[in-house]
């Protein structure tokens, strides 16, 4: 076998890899892969204008497509720049491989220009990092690393490589890896826990399923399972944020979204279910709320590929611990085999109903042409407009995305890309970018808070250079909208800093960028608008202009229960106590 | 407002680990960052092809943070194993120390003496001092270093504990 550089065996197992995308930025420390790259005929680059971009765009494209995303930046800053998404991607399980050029080895330790610890520093928020210092054991760690970051629960692997290891010649070693000589995640469910699981489903008289991200990352088969098991069993559903589009919003056993901005009948039905059948959920703070108020007359089941994530917040009765898909399928075929039919959860439909009646999502507007817009009913009209494009949609962090959650539907998974875990201001737009480049012609749009779409607005120049047609959809209001709403309800309406003050002038940004502005100022133009910019070709910003002070009803406090939901405005005290303030 | 914290009890875990660099650094990180104790920690390498190392950490949590830390542990991609030592039934700990002691007269009489009676080896002496060497479990230990305070204890080094399991198979 012929020897090949260190930068040329990084690029060949990339091809070996099938990666046909990288989203990157260059600098002094990774020239010799970009130099790699430039003849390379097969590897698309997408150069973005700021590394956290690069991450969150990678991001973007895993969760669309099932598929690693891929990062390559320079040592020092621009490894720094990539930890808010790597963290991202390691707190909502995406799959990605971060490559970070290095000083050379014989630099390492000693300040040298634009080092850092990339490792060190990487260590705790990826799933496993590695310093190749040997350009023999790139080719082994290249294909190492795509196993792990694709692997049980998925999560961003980095893989630091020095200058020299770059330039350096050795030969190309492709490991046959059918397994790692230590990560061995459990997939298959345990047979006698999926029996103990069908029994405790059948004998329910009150279930309810509660899916997450891990329903999403165990691929499009598992969403059928989840809907084909829902069918069998007539009982109803409810998904955290990172869960939706797994099992379809207009089906009628759907309750909608938990948790903190979560529906009252989904809040209502876990608080007084006999089983929650939790499926690639981690029962998150934001889903659960008060812990010892947390579905007190609930059995509760939790299928989850990570071991770790089980008992770790909520004790449960049963845990099956392997892939979502796997251990669905083999709940029906358990189901099936055992001839089980649907209970009649007549009773329990019932009290459903009753707390659906109270249609918690409603919201009140004026339908007249020159009233102000409410931020619900801009997101209703973009659902209504456009879902029968099958869009992808992301979003930013803060109200727009609590909004989107509640009132833009999905239908199937890999098309809501949103920050769950770290809530990342900034993630939505190059997300929107990573989308886009795995889809070309599907409708993306991204649904943004002006203040969150200003962390990461220098992408609208990689938009305009790969002539990307990038929807950005902004609800915009002038404030940092949850923020300002914490401040309302925690703290006497002081609005420290939360102001959006200062800002551009979006539709003059769009042209300076060679995109088409829009601003939507009223209701009467809001259709209009919406279909304008459907209609416009290449990328788009709409600035529409939304009720300033609306806020994102229903919530749970923090730290309190699921049945003290505030439904309206009228229900905010303004103040809460210690105990409460000192909760997230 | 107060800031509440657990009761917890003290475990013994044994972990098998790939012997490279950052690994040590993986798992203390792991401690620090979640919030759990490490009471004591002691790594070595173990292997004949230097390709495994065993650490022992001795740690202190209530039962639920116990389990967490083992799940936590078992999923780092470098560990390959990790054993409660405390869960899994009996086990031997084991800690060593030198212990550095400066005097004369009866009280460097009285170190030799209290020495002998828990065994402490002098492993060098100078005409004003010894250095003990003094195997056993945690609280042996604690106990000859509180009496060497009284016969003029200099310095003590310690290795913090390694355990086994009982019996003839691996834990």
């Amino acid at each position: 076998m012929t020897e090949m550089s260190g930068a040329d065996m990084v690029v060949q197992a990339l091809v070996d890899l099938g990666v046909d995308t990288v989203f990157g930025y260059p600098g002094g420390a990774v020239l010799p892969i970009y130099d790699a790259l430039f003849k390379h005929p097969t590897i698309q680059h997408i150069l973005v204008r700021h590394e956290q971009a690069a991450t969150h765009a990678a991001e973007g494209y895993a969760r669309s497509t099932g598929k690693p995303g891929v990062v390559l930046v320079t040592s020092g800053p621009g490894a720094t720049n990539a930890v808010t998404g790597i963290t991202d991607a390691l707190m909502d399980s995406i799959p990605m491989v971060v490559l970070t050029g290095q000083v050379p080895t014989t630099l390492i330790g000693t300040d040298a220009f634009q080092e850092c610890d990339t490792v060190g520093i990487t260590r705790h928020c990826t799933k496993h990092n590695y310093l190749v210092m040997d350009p023999a054991r790139l080719g082994p760690i290249m294909h190492e690393a795509f196993y792990i970051a694709t692997h049980g629960r998925p999560g961003p692997v980095v893989i630091d490589i020095p200058k020299n290891v770059q330039v350096a010649t050795g030969k190309y070693i492709v490991p046959d890896m059918i397994e790692h000589k230590s990560y061995r995640p459990q997939v298959e469910p345990d047979s006698a826990a999926i029996a103990e699981a069908v029994a405790m489903i059948a004998a329910s008289e009150r279930p309810v399923f509660y899916t997450g991200g891990g329903v999403i990352n165990a691929g499009p088969d598992a969403s059928a399972a989840l809907r084909q098991l829902v069918a069998l069993t007539g009982a109803p559903i409810t998904s955290t944020l990172m869960g939706l589009g797994a099992f379809p919003c207009d089906d009628d056993k759907w309750l909608g979204m938990l948790g903190m901005h979560g529906t009252y009948e989904s809040n209502m039905a876990m608080n007084r279910a006999d089983l929650i059948i939790a499926v690639g959920a981690r029962f998150d703070d934001r889903v659960t709320g008060r812990l010892d108020a947390f579905a007190p007359e609930a059995k509760k089941i939790h299928i989850d590929i990570d071991r770790s994530s089980v008992n770790k917040i909520v004790p449960v009765d049963l845990a099956i611990v392997g892939d979502a898909g796997r251990a669905l399928d083999a709940i029906i075929a358990g189901w099936q085999t055992a001839g089980h039919k649907p209970r009649d959860l007549g009773e329990w439909w019932r009290r459903i109903d009753g707390w659906r009646a109270t249609r918690c999502l409603d919201f009140p507007e004026k339908k007249e042409d020159a009233a102000e817009i409410m931020p619900q009913r801009a997101v209703k009209a973009l659902y209504d407009a456009t879902h029968a494009m099958d869009p992808i949609i992301t979003t930013e962090v803060g109200q727009h995305q609590m909004w989107a959650a509640q009132h833009f539907g999905f239908r199937g998974p890999n098309r809501w890309l949103t920050s769950g875990g770290l809530g990342t201001m900034g993630y939505g737009f190059p997300a929107a970018v990573g989308a886009q480049i795995a889809h070309p012609g599907r409708l993306v749009i991204c649904i943004a808070g002006e203040a969150s779409l200003q962390m990461n607005i220098q992408e609208m120049g990689t938009v305009s250079q790969y002539r990307l047609p990038v929807k950005i959809f902004i609800l915009n209001n002038q404030w940092m909208g949850m923020v300002r709403q914490w401040q309302e309800l925690t703290y006497e309406s002081r609005y420290s800093n939360s102001y959006s003050d200062s800002l551009p002038d979006f539709v003059k940004l769009a042209d300076a960028y060679g995109w088409t502005g829009l601003r939507i100022d009223n209701f009467g133009e809001l259709e209009d608008g919406i279909q304008t910019m459907i209609n416009t070709p290449g990328p788009v910003i709409v600035d529409c202009r939304v009720a300033q002070l609306a806020n994102c009803f229903p919530m749970i406090p923090s730290g309190a229960a699921h049945t003290d939901m505030i439904l309206q405005p009228s229900d905010v005290t303004g103040t809460m106590d210690d105990e409460a303030k000192a909760l997230v | 407002m107060k800031i509440q914290t657990e009761a917890g009890e003290r475990h013994v875990l044994a972990i098998t680990v790939d012997n490279e660099a950052g690994v040590l650094a993986k798992i203390t990180g792991l401690f620090t960052a979640r919030g759990y104790n490490i009471e004591s920690l002691t790594v070595a390498d173990i292997s004949s092809d230097h390709a495994l190392s065993r650490i022992t950490i001795v740690t202190n949590g209530p039962p639920p943070i116990i389990d967490q830390i083992i799940a936590q542990l078992d999923r780092l991609v470098p560990v390959h194993k990790v054993t409660d030592l405390t869960d899994a039934g009996a086990h031997v700990e084991r800690e060593i120390a030198l212990v550095k002691v400066a005097g004369t007269g009866d009280k460097r009489i009285e170190a030799l003496r209290l020495a002998d009676v828990f065994r402490a080896k002098v492993v060098d002496t100078t005409i004003t001092s010894f250095i003990f060497e003094i195997t056993g479990a945690s609280e042996k230990i604690d106990r000859f270093v509180a009496l060497m305070r009284e016969c003029g204890l200099v310095e003590v080094g310690r290795t913090g504990v390694v355990a086994i399991a009982r019996g003839a198979e691996a834990a």
